[in-house]
C-alpha cells in the first residue's frame, strides 16, 4: 500500500522535474559539444552546409606556429597565476579567520571585484596600467612583459576573493579539538598550520587550484580587452606573432580569419583545446585528491 | 489521467497557435545593417514601412566592427537576414554564393551608376551600393585663419607640412593646434590602417592601371609618402605620438571643441562635425606624389546591398520591394540621404552633406578621385591590427628600425595575409 502511494506517482512524475534539465543539457551543451566535434572534421562557411574532410583541420591546427605559442604562453599564464591566486587567495583567508575586526566587510570587499565582468575590467585596468606607464612613455600594449603581468595582477585581483571564500569555508571546517591537541602539545604557529591547518583544508585546495588552472587556460575576455594580442612580432617575411595572445583567443581569431577553411581549422583547435584543458583539470584532481585527509 | 490529457491538449493548442502564426507568410524582411550610426533612422524607416504596408521589417545593427561575426551566425539561422551587406571583393568572395543575382532587378535599374556595384566571378551582379561616401583631411577653416592662413595654401604636401609645422610650432600662442590625436586605440585606429593608409595603395593601383582584384603582393613604392604625411600628423598634434597607443583622446571632440585645425575623418561625420562648426572643408590626402595638385578626396563605399538567395520568394520580393521604397518614396528616401550624403539613385533628393559637395567640387575641377583602394585589404583585421602594432612601436621611438617593422607589416604583411587569405 505504501509502495502505491509513494513509489507510483514519483515513477510517473520524475520526468517533469528531470526533463526540463535534461533538455537543457542536451539542448545547450550536449548537442553543440557533438556538433562541434563533428564540424572539427569539416570545411564549412555555415553549419548547415558543411562537408567532411577528415583530418586536414587537425593537421593545419597542429603546424600553425601562432596556436603553439598561444599555447605555451597560456600555460606560462595559467601556472603563474595557479600560483599567485592561490598563495595570496590563502593568505588573505587565513588572515581573515583570526578573528580581525571587520572581517566579514574584508571578505564582501575582497570578493566583489569577482562581480564584474571580464571585458569591463579589461578596459578599466587597460587604463590604469596605461595611468601609470604611460609617465614612462610606454603602455601596456608595448611590450609582452607587461602584458603578461598586467594580466596576472588583473587576474589576481578578479580571483582572489573567489578562492578567499572557498578557502575560508575550508579553515572553518578544520576541527577545533585538533588545533587544541597541536596546541597543547606545543606546536608552533607554522607547524599548526603546516602539518595541521593545510593537510585538512586540502579539499579545499583542490577544488582551488583546479578552478584557477581551468580558469587560466580557458581565459578569453580579460585577455581580449586588456591587451587584444598586441604587441606583435613582426617577422622579417611580414607575418606577426601576437605575443600576449592566449589559446581561446587564438582560436576566435583564426575562426573569423577570411579564408574558407579556417573555420574548420579553429574547430578542430577547439576540440583540442578541450581535449587539453580537461585533461590538465583531471589529472591535477587526482593528483590532489591522493593528499587530501580523511577526517 | 486526465492530467496528462489536458497537458496534451494544451501543447496542441500552443502548436497550433504557433503555426498560424507562421501560416499567413506573405514575406518579412530582415534587414542586418552595417552601419551603426544609421540604426536610429533605420529602425524609424522599418516601422514607417511595416505602418505604410503591413510588411514586417526587423533590423538588426552590428556592432562597430563585428558585421563579419554577426553575420556568420545570422545566416545560420532559420530566419536568416533576407538584406544584408557586402562590401567590397573580399566579401564578394566569402558571401557571394548567398546573394541573389540583382541583374536587371527593379532595384538594379532604380541606380544611376553602376561605379560602386560588386560583380563576382561569374558576372552576378550580387550587390549594388546604396551611399557613397568620402574621406580625408577635415579642416577648421575658422582656425585656419585665426592661424594667417587659408585653403589656398593647402594644394600639396609642401603647403600643407608648412601650414601645419607653423601652427603647432605657434600652439601655444595660439591657444590651437594643428592635427587632433592620431589614436590608435580599436575605435579610433582605423583612420590610420584603414584610410590614411590608402593612399599608399591608390597610387600603386594608379600605376598598375587600375586592380580589378586583390593584388598578391603590394611594392611599396609609396610607403615614403604615407610615412611623410604620418609623421606630419603624429609630430604636429595635441599629443605626444608615445602617448598614443591605448588612445582615449576622442579626436572628433578636440576638433569640434576647437583644439586643433585638422582631422582624418569622411563625409558620415558632417552632420556631427557642423552641429558645432559650420565653417569647415575638406582636404585630399596631400603626400608628396608628383602632380598632387590634382588629387581629389577619397570616395568610395563599402555599403552595398545584397539579397540573400536562400531565403523564401516571397521574402525575396517583400525585401525587393522595401528596397525601392527607401530609395523612391520621398519620406524615406530624405531620411535616407540625411543620414547617409549621397545615393545613388535616379529618384533621391539631393544631398547637403558639405563634405561630398567638397568632392564633387574637386571632380569638377578636373581632379582624380582616389577610390577606395583599401577595401582590397586582405585578412582585413588581421593586417590592420599588425599594422597598428608596429605603428605603436614606432610612436614611440622613430627610429628607422622602427620604420622598417612598419614596412614589413604594410607591405609584407599583405602578401602573408593575403596567402593566408587565400592559400
Amino acid at each position: 500500500m505504501k509502495k502505491g502511494i509513494f513509489k507510483n506517482p514519483l515513477r510517473r512524475w520524475f520526468w517533469l522535474f528531470l526533463g526540463p534539465v535534461t533538455a537543457a543539457f542536451a539542448i545547450g551543451f550536449v548537442w553543440p559539444f557533438i556538433q562541434g566535434i563533428y564540424l572539427s572534421f569539416c570545411k564549412f562557411k555555415l553549419i548547415r552546409n558543411a562537408t567532411f574532410i577528415g583530418f586536414g583541420n587537425y593537421l593545419s591546427a597542429l603546424k600553425d606556429a601562432s596556436f603553439m605559442h598561444s599555447f605555451w604562453y597560456t600555460a606560462l599564464f595559467a601556472l603563474t597565476s595557479l600560483v599567485f591566486i592561490n598563495v595570496l587567495g590563502f593568505a588573505a583567508a587565513y588572515a581573515l579567520t583570526q578573528g580581525i575586526r571587520g572581517s566579514n566587510l574584508y571578505r564582501t570587499v575582497f570578493f566583489m571585484p569577482n562581480l564584474i565582468g571580464g571585458i569591463v575590467l579589461g578596459y578599466i585596468w587597460s587604463m590604469i596600467f596605461d595611468g601609470v606607464l604611460s609617465r614612462y612613455g610606454t603602455s601596456i600594449l608595448m611590450e609582452t612583459k607587461y602584458g603578461f603581468w598586467g594580466l596576472i595582477i588583473l587576474m589576481c585581483w578578479q580571483q582572489i576573493g573567489y578562492m578567499m571564500i572557498i578557502y575560508i569555508a575550508g579553515l572553518q571546517a578544520v576541527p577545533e579539538d585538533m588545533l587544541e591537541a597541536a596546541r597543547i602539545d606545543g606546536a608552533t604557529k607554522s607547524q599548526t598550520l603546516f602539518k595541521v591547518t593545510i593537510p585538512n583544508v586540502m579539499p579545499s585546495i583542490t577544488i582551488c587550484t583546479f578552478l584557477s588552472l581551468t580558469n587560466g587556460f580557458k581565459l578569453f575576455d580579460q585577455n581580449l580587452a586588456l591587451t587584444g594580442g598586441q604587441p606583435f612580432i613582426i617577422q622579417p617575411d611580414g607575418s606577426s606573432i601576437k605575443t600576449t595572445e592566449m589559446l581561446a583567443l587564438n582560436i576566435y581569431n583564426t575562426f573569423y580569419n577570411s579564408n574558407s577553411a579556417s573555420k574548420g581549422v579553429a574547430q578542430a583547435k577547439a576540440v583540442l583545446f578541450f581535449i587539453l584543458v580537461a585533461g590538465i583539470g583531471l589529472a591535477q584532481l587526482a593528483y590532489t585528491r591522493k593528499r587530501e585527509v580523511q577526517q | 489521467m486526465k492530467k496528462i490529457i489536458a497537458l496534451a491538449l494544451t501543447l496542441i493548442m500552443v502548436f497550433a497557435l504557433a503555426a498560424s502564426a507562421s501560416a499567413a507568410d506573405t514575406g518579412s524582411v530582415y534587414w542586418l545593417n552595417f552601419k551603426p550610426e544609421l540604426d536610429e533612422a533605420a529602425q524609424q524607416l522599418a516601422s514607417m514601412y511595416t505602418e505604410e504596408t503591413g510588411v514586417p521589417v526587423k533590423v538588426v545593427t552590428a556592432a562597430s566592427g563585428t558585421y563579419s561575426q554577426t553575420l556568420t551566425s545570422e545566416m545560420d539561422k532559420s530566419s536568416a537576414p533576407t538584406l544584408f551587406v557586402i562590401g567590397n571583393q573580399a566579401g564578394v568572395k566569402e558571401w557571394g554564393e548567398f546573394a541573389m543575382d540583382l541583374t536587371d532587378t527593379p532595384i538594379a535599374n532604380e541606380l544611376n551608376t553602376d561605379a560602386y556595384n560588386l560583380y563576382d566571378e561569374d558576372g552576378r551582379l550580387v550587390s549594388i551600393g546604396y551611399c557613397f561616401e568620402c574621406y580625408g583631411i577635415v579642416v577648421n577653416c575658422n582656425l585656419l585663419k585665426a592661424a594667417g592662413h587659408s585653403l589656398d595654401e593647402l594644394v600639396n604636401f609642401e603647403g600643407l607640412k608648412a601650414v601645419a609645422e607653423d601652427i603647432h610650432a605657434r600652439a601655444g600662442e595660439l591657444g590651437f593646434d594643428a592635427f587632433v590625436s592620431a589614436d590608435m586605440d580599436s575605435s579610433q585606429s582605423w583612420r590610420i590602417t584603414g584610410h590614411l593608409a590608402n593612399l599608399e595603395y591608390f597610387y600603386e593601383e594608379r600605376d598598375a592601371g587600375g586592380w580589378s582584384e586583390c593584388p598578391a603582393e603590394l611594392t611599396g613604392a609609396y610607403i615614403d609618402n604615407f610615412k611623410a604625411l604620418y609623421d606630419l600628423i603624429i609630430n604636429n598634434s595635441l599629443t605626444d605620438p608615445s602617448a598614443l597607443a591605448t588612445g582615449g583622446h576622442d579626436p572628433a571632440n578636440e576638433l569640434k571643441s576647437g583644439k586643433a585645425v585638422f582631422f582624418l575623418t569622411g563625409s558620415w561625420d558632417y552632420a556631427d562635425i557642423t552641429s558645432e562648426l559650420p565653417n569647415v572643408a575638406m582636404i585630399p590626402y596631400y603626400c608628396g606624389v608628383e602632380g598632387e595638385e590634382k588629387a581629389g578626396l577619397n570616395c568610395g563605399t563599402e555599403n552595398c546591398w545584397a539579397i540573400n538567395d536562400t531565403v523564401s520568394d516571397a521574402d525575396k520580393a517583400a525585401t525587393m520591394d522595401f528596397m525601392m521604397w527607401l530609395v523612391t518614396d520621398p519620406e524615406a528616401a530624405q531620411i535616407m540621404v540625411d543620414q547617409l550624403g549621397v545615393l545613388p539613385y535616379k529618384n533621391v533628393p539631393e544631398s547637403a552633406n558639405g563634405f561630398l559637395a567638397d568632392a564633387n567640387n574637386y571632380a569638377a575641377d578636373g581632379c582624380y578621385v582616389m577610390d577606395w583602394a583599401t577595401n582590397y585589404q586582405p585578412n582585413v583585421d588581421d593586417y590592420r591590427a599588425a599594422l597598428v602594432s608596429a605603428l605603436n612601436a614606432y610612436n614611440a621611438d622613430q627610429s628607422d628600425a622602427n620604420w622598417e617593422l612598419v614596412k614589413t607589416a604594410f607591405v609584407d604583411g599583405w602578401a602573408v595575409q593575403y596567402q593566408s587569405a587565400n592559400g
